[in-house]
Formats: C-alpha cells, sequence, structure tokens
C-alpha cells in the first residue's frame, strides 16, 4: 500500500509542528513569568505589584524596610524557585534518555538520599567531607555526596553488561543504603539536631542567598549550551543504542559527558534546597507531551516547565496559610502528585504532538 | 568509488568472529548479498565495516583511501549501517527520525537541503503518509522500513542492510529492495544486505558472498554461488536450482 502523498505537505507538517513547539515554549514562558511576578508579590507583607516593581528597579524608593524585604528576601527565594526548578528538570530529562527509563531523576536514583546523609552527617558530626568552609558546611557536605552518588552510577555505566534496569537497580539500592545510614545518623542525634536534618530534608527555600543563586546561574549557563550542543546525538539516543551507535554516535562517552553534566546540575540543586522529590520527574514528563522528545525542544521546555512548577509550590507555599511558610518538598508531593497522576491518567498514552 | 575489504579479522573481546575475510573491489551501484546461515559473522562484518568494532587485522578501503581507523562521525559520513530491527519507544515523530538520522553528520542547524531530503527519501521509499505518525506506533515492518530511511537519508557511499526484510511481509520485501535498487540507481552508491531468503538474494542482488563460521566460502555471481555444493552443505538443505519463465532464478530447497 503506497498512499501518494506531495512531498512538500510532509514538510509543510514538519515546519508547522515546529512553530507550535515555539509557541508552546513561549506560552510556558509567559506562565513562569507570570508565576514569578506573583511570587514575589506575595507573602506576609502583602505589598502590591507596582509597590514592588518600583523597589526591584529602585531599590530605595520605599524606605530601607521594603527594600530587605525585596532583595534580600523575597527575590532570592523566588529565583532559587526558579534555578532549582530548572536544574533538577534538565537533570531529570536527560537522566531519562542516558539512562532509557521514564523514572530516572535525582531523587529516584539515590542522589537525594546521599546528600540528606551527607547534611546530616554535618549537623550531627560536625564532619565537613572539604575542610574550612565554615558556615556552608551543611550544604558542601550535601553537594559533596550527591556528586559521589552519581560518580558511582558514572562507574556503574561503565561496567560491562550493564544496562539502563540494572542502573535504576542500582540507584534504588543507594537510595536505600543513604536511608539506612541517615536513620543511623539521627539514631545519634540529639533533639535539637534531629530537627534541623528533618528540616533539612523537607526541603526549603528560605536557605536561599545571592551567592548560591550566582553559582547554580553559572552552572546553567554551562550546561545548557552543553547539552544544545549534544541535542542530535542525544535525540539519537531515543531510537535506541544500537541505532544510536550505527549512526555514528559514541553511545559510551555520550553517556558519560552527560553524566558528569547532571550530576553537577543535581548535587548543586539537591544541596541548595534539600529533598525536593517529584520536579525532576514532574517537568521532563509534561514537556515530553507538549513537544515531544527532540532534545532542541525537550530540554529548554523541560527547564522551563520545572521551574514554573517550583515556582507555583513556592507560590502555594506562603498563600495555603497565610503567615506560615511551608516547606516546598512537603507541597511538591502533596499538591503536585494528584495533578500529575491526573495528567498522566487524562492522557494515558503519550500521544506525538 | 570502490569497496574492497582486504583479510579483515574481527571479533569481541578475545573472541575471533571473522578470520581473514577478504572481498574485492565492489564497484559503486553494486547490490552486494550477504548470505550464510545464523552466526556466521555477518552482524560482525557489517559492524566492523561500519566501525563499531575495531578489527585486529586487514584493511577496508572505500574509493581508494584507506579507511581502516577512520573515526566514528567521519566514518558515519562514508558508511550508513542498518542494525536489526529493534522496537523503541521514544516520542518522535518519522519525519524527525529520520531527519535526527541526517542531523548526525551535517551540523547543528536544520536547514532546507536536510528538509529535502528527508521528504524526498520518504517519498522514494513510498513512506510519505507515514510521515507524522509516531515512531513508537509503527508495526514492526513499517519500523524496518523507516530504519532502511534513516540509512538511506544520509547518502552515503556504503550502505549496511542487516537483514533489512526479516519483519517485512512479501510485498513490503519486494518494495523495500526495488526502492533500494532505485536509489542506487540514482546515487551509485554500494549496498551490501544481510539476506536469509535466497530467492530475493537471487532476484536483486549482483554478487553473492557465503559466509560461513567468519570465512568467505564463496564470492560471485547469484546464479554461480547458489549452484554450488557448498551452500547445500552449509544451509544443510538439498536445493534445486530453477530458472523460471522471465529467467529469475529459483532455489528449491528442502530438508535432507
Amino acid at each position: 500500500m503506497t498512499l501518494e502523498v506531495d512531498p512538500t505537505a510532509i514538510r509543510h507538517d514538519y515546519v508547522a509542528r515546529v512553530s507550535r513547539r515555539y509557541g508552546v515554549i513561549a506560552a510556558v514562558f509567559g506562565l513562569l513569568c507570570l508565576s514569578f511576578l506573583l511570587d514575589i508579590t506575595t507573602g506576609p507583607g502583602g505589598y502590591s505589584l507596582s509597590t514592588v516593581s518600583e523597589v526591584l528597579f529602585d531599590p530605595m524608593s520605599h524606605g530601607a524596610r521594603l527594600k530587605v524585604i525585596v532583595w534580600d528576601y523575597r527575590l532570592p527565594v523566588a529565583v532559587t524557585a526558579v534555578l532549582v526548578g530548572a536544574l533538577l528538570a534538565v537533570a531529570g530529562a536527560q537522566m531519562q534518555t542516558i539512562l532509557n527509563n521514564p523514572l530516572a531523576e535525582p531523587f529516584t536514583l539515590g542522589v537525594s538520599a546521599a546528600a540528606s546523609f551527607g547534611a546530616s552527617l554535618a549537623i550531627v558530626l560536625g564532619f565537613s567531607v572539604i575542610p574550612a568552609v565554615g558556615p556552608l558546611l551543611v550544604t558542601v557536605n550535601a553537594f559533596v555526596f550527591a556528586l559521589c552518588t552519581c560518580g558511582f552510577i558514572l562507574l556503574a555505566t561503565r561496567l560491562k553488561g550493564v544496562g539502563s534496569e540494572t542502573m535504576i537497580l542500582f540507584g534504588i539500592a543507594i537510595f536505600f543504603t543513604f536511608s539506612a545510614l541517615l536513620a543511623l545518623m539521627q539514631y545519634m542525634a540529639s533533639e535539637d539536631q534531629i530537627a534541623r536534618i528533618v528540616f533539612w530534608m523537607m526541603g526549603s527555600l528560605s536557605r536561599a542567598s545571592w551567592e548560591k543563586i550566582g553559582l547554580g546561574t553559572i552552572l546553567l549557563c554551562f550546561a545548557i549550551p552543553f547539552s544544545l550542543y549534544r541535542t542530535w546525538p542525544m535525540t539519537a539516543l531515543r531510537m535506541g543504542e544500537a541505532t544510536a551507535q550505527s549512526m555514528g554516535v559514541d553511545v559510551g562517552r555520550l553517556r558519560v559527558e552527560m553524566l558528569i553534566c547532571i550530576s553537577l546540575l543535581a548535587a548543586t540543586a539537591v544541596s541548595f534546597v534539600g529533598t525536593v522529590g517529584f520536579v525532576g520527574l514532574v517537568g521532563p514528563h509534561i514537556a515530553r507531551m507538549l513537544v515531544g522528545e527532540d532534545q532542541r525542544y525537550f530540554v529548554p521546555l523541560s527547564a522551563m516547565v520545572g521551574a514554573l512548577v517550583l515556582s507555583l509550590t513556592s507560590l502555594i507555599s506562603k498563600t495555603i496559610t497565610p503567615g506560615i511558610i511551608y516547606p516546598i518538598g512537603i507541597i511538591t508531593s502533596l499538591i503536585g502528585v494528584p495533578i500529575f497522576i491526573s495528567i498522566i491518567l487524562s492522557s494515558r498514552r503519550e500521544r506525538l504532538q | 568509488m570502490t569497496l574492497t575489504i582486504a583479510s579483515l579479522s574481527a571479533g569481541y573481546g578475545r573472541t575471533t568472529v571473522l578470520h581473514d575475510v577478504t572481498i574485492t573491489d565492489i564497484p559503486s551501484g553494486a547490490f552486494v548479498g550477504l548470505i550464510g546461515p545464523n552466526a556466521a559473522g555477518k552482524s560482525t562484518l557489517f559492524k566492523t565495516i561500519a566501525g563499531l568494532i575495531t578489527p585486529t587485522n586487514g584493511t577496508l578501503t572505500i574509493a581508494g583511501e584507506d579507511v581502516t581507523h577512520l573515526g566514528r562521525k567521519d566514518r558515519a559520513k562514508r558508511v550508513a549501517y542498518m542494525p536489526q530491527a529493534y522496537g523503541c519507544n521514544a516520542l518522535l515523530s518519522v519525519f524527525e527520525s529520520v531527519l535526527l538520522a541526517l542531523k548526525q553528520t551535517t551540523g547543528w542547524r536544520v536547514n532546507d537541503d536536510n528538509l529535502d531530503r528527508v521528504s524526498d527519501t520518504l517519498h522514494a521509499l513510498g513512506l510519505s503518509h507515514l510521515a507524522n505518525r509516531g515512531v513508537a506506533d509503527l508495526s514492526g515492518g513499517q519500523a524496518q522500513m523507516v530504519a532502511v530511511a534513516q540509512t538511506i537519508v544520509r547518502a552515503p557511499d556504503v550502505i549496511l542492510l542487516d537483514e533489512p526484510t526479516s519483519a517485512l511481509d512479501l510485498h513490503h520485501q519486494l518494495s523495500i529492495l526495488t526502492s533500494i535498487r532505485n536509489e542506487m540507481d540514482r546515487k551509485k552508491p554500494v549496498v551490501m544486505a544481510a539476506l536469509h531468503d535466497l530467492n530475493l538474494a537471487a532476484k536483486f542482488c549482483d554478487r553473492l558472498v557465503l559466509l560461513r563460521d567468519g570465512a568467505i566460502l564463496a564470492d560471485g555471481k547469484p546464479e554461480h554461488i547458489l549452484a554450488l555444493p557448498q551452500i547445500e552443505e552449509t544451509y544443510r538443505v538439498l536445493t534445486d536450482l530453477e530458472r523460471t519463465q522471465r529467467n529469475v532464478l529459483y532455489v528449491d530447497a528442502r530438508l535432507a
């Protein structure tokens, strides 16, 4: 059966699909900007959007008190939400691609659990992996442990005969190991220390600071061109390892390069805000439903959806009970998961857009 | 432009699969059928030519140029290899999947020429009506046709097809091989295909190479090769070679 279809027609279809994708990306970006603006105008004190934006452009226009609220408190939190959401979602998207598994993300591969253990080590024993880091002790420890876990995963991929399913099992093993170690640390800790560990693990944006934002931005500025450069091999990898290899992709090398990049992203995000599950999963999944898996659109949109999800979470965490800011880790799981499941069920099968 | 394989030996780890394989002077526009039983080393030979396995001995020459140690990407520009069919669950359209095959060796930006080549290839293989379909939604046969499109779109010097007809019904077996022949008339690549169906091999190939246990048993014109006693021996069958009215070879095989 050969149906005659005009070759120029299929070309048009493709071009139309590409422009539709740019439309989707622009729309999500619009929503992200909106959510970001709402995030900085919301909070105890309730100043109007115009007041807040005046302070943004001219810090001292409404006095020192408002400058501190906007510039030292709300803005770092809002920017961190966007940044960490993007970091986690990009890390999740690329883990899913290189491991060919839709469940891969920093949380499911045990990176978050390792970071929590690192943090608890600092909180309980005051033990630092890297000496003389001072007040950044907890963050640095979490970062080092998260990075080492990614390193382990990286080494495991180099072993012969280790497929993507084995990788996920490996991640689950890491998750349980660090959970047990974490429980051990909690057992040894004082009440005050337990409170700090639990609070760290809940995931909170209140640890935001301009230094962390600067570091995260630099990392993202490095990671995005790095992965954009590899979009065609990464897209080929979605066709299966054997096919990608037959097209001239050095799959082994690509996996290692991408895992190094992902490790930095995931470790940074997790050490900044603690355990925030699910953003690394939901960002890529929604992006995939919207634009498919051509990595040129998939990776940037994953970043934006992840940023949007965490920014909305930040907003919700402040608005549920006025005066109380809930830890975002709780919100992402409690509110996000049901929404996510309903999205998946409403479109049973992922259709090509 | 000719392809020459000279005393090639290769394998996996310490196991040598190919022993001193030599196939000389395959001219451009030639369709070479690689026949032989399962585990004869057909896929290994293709992988070695495609650069996925480094040979322990021997040389590969394309158009007089030694390409034995050419890197992955440069090799992919000259040689396109279609592995045996595997399913995939990617959320990509057929058009995109063919485009991505082309983009591995043609720079980052998608230009008009790229889009033309993809639509022409899909059209030439009679796949235009599938262009907007998702690759995960294809039947086994359609997926195989798309894999052929991914290979042809790159317009390489050498095309290696590992069992291109294994998942296809009779109509599509003929249609895919005819499309490949038409494509060869236009661009004159060397095409090597591993085929299990000796009748298809007789009908479409200019030359047959019989491989067994990683070594070449015979190499020549189909009517010559198929008449050899080694065919019966290798496949462990009894054969009669007949000619149909239209002078097409027909291998009648039965168990010994």
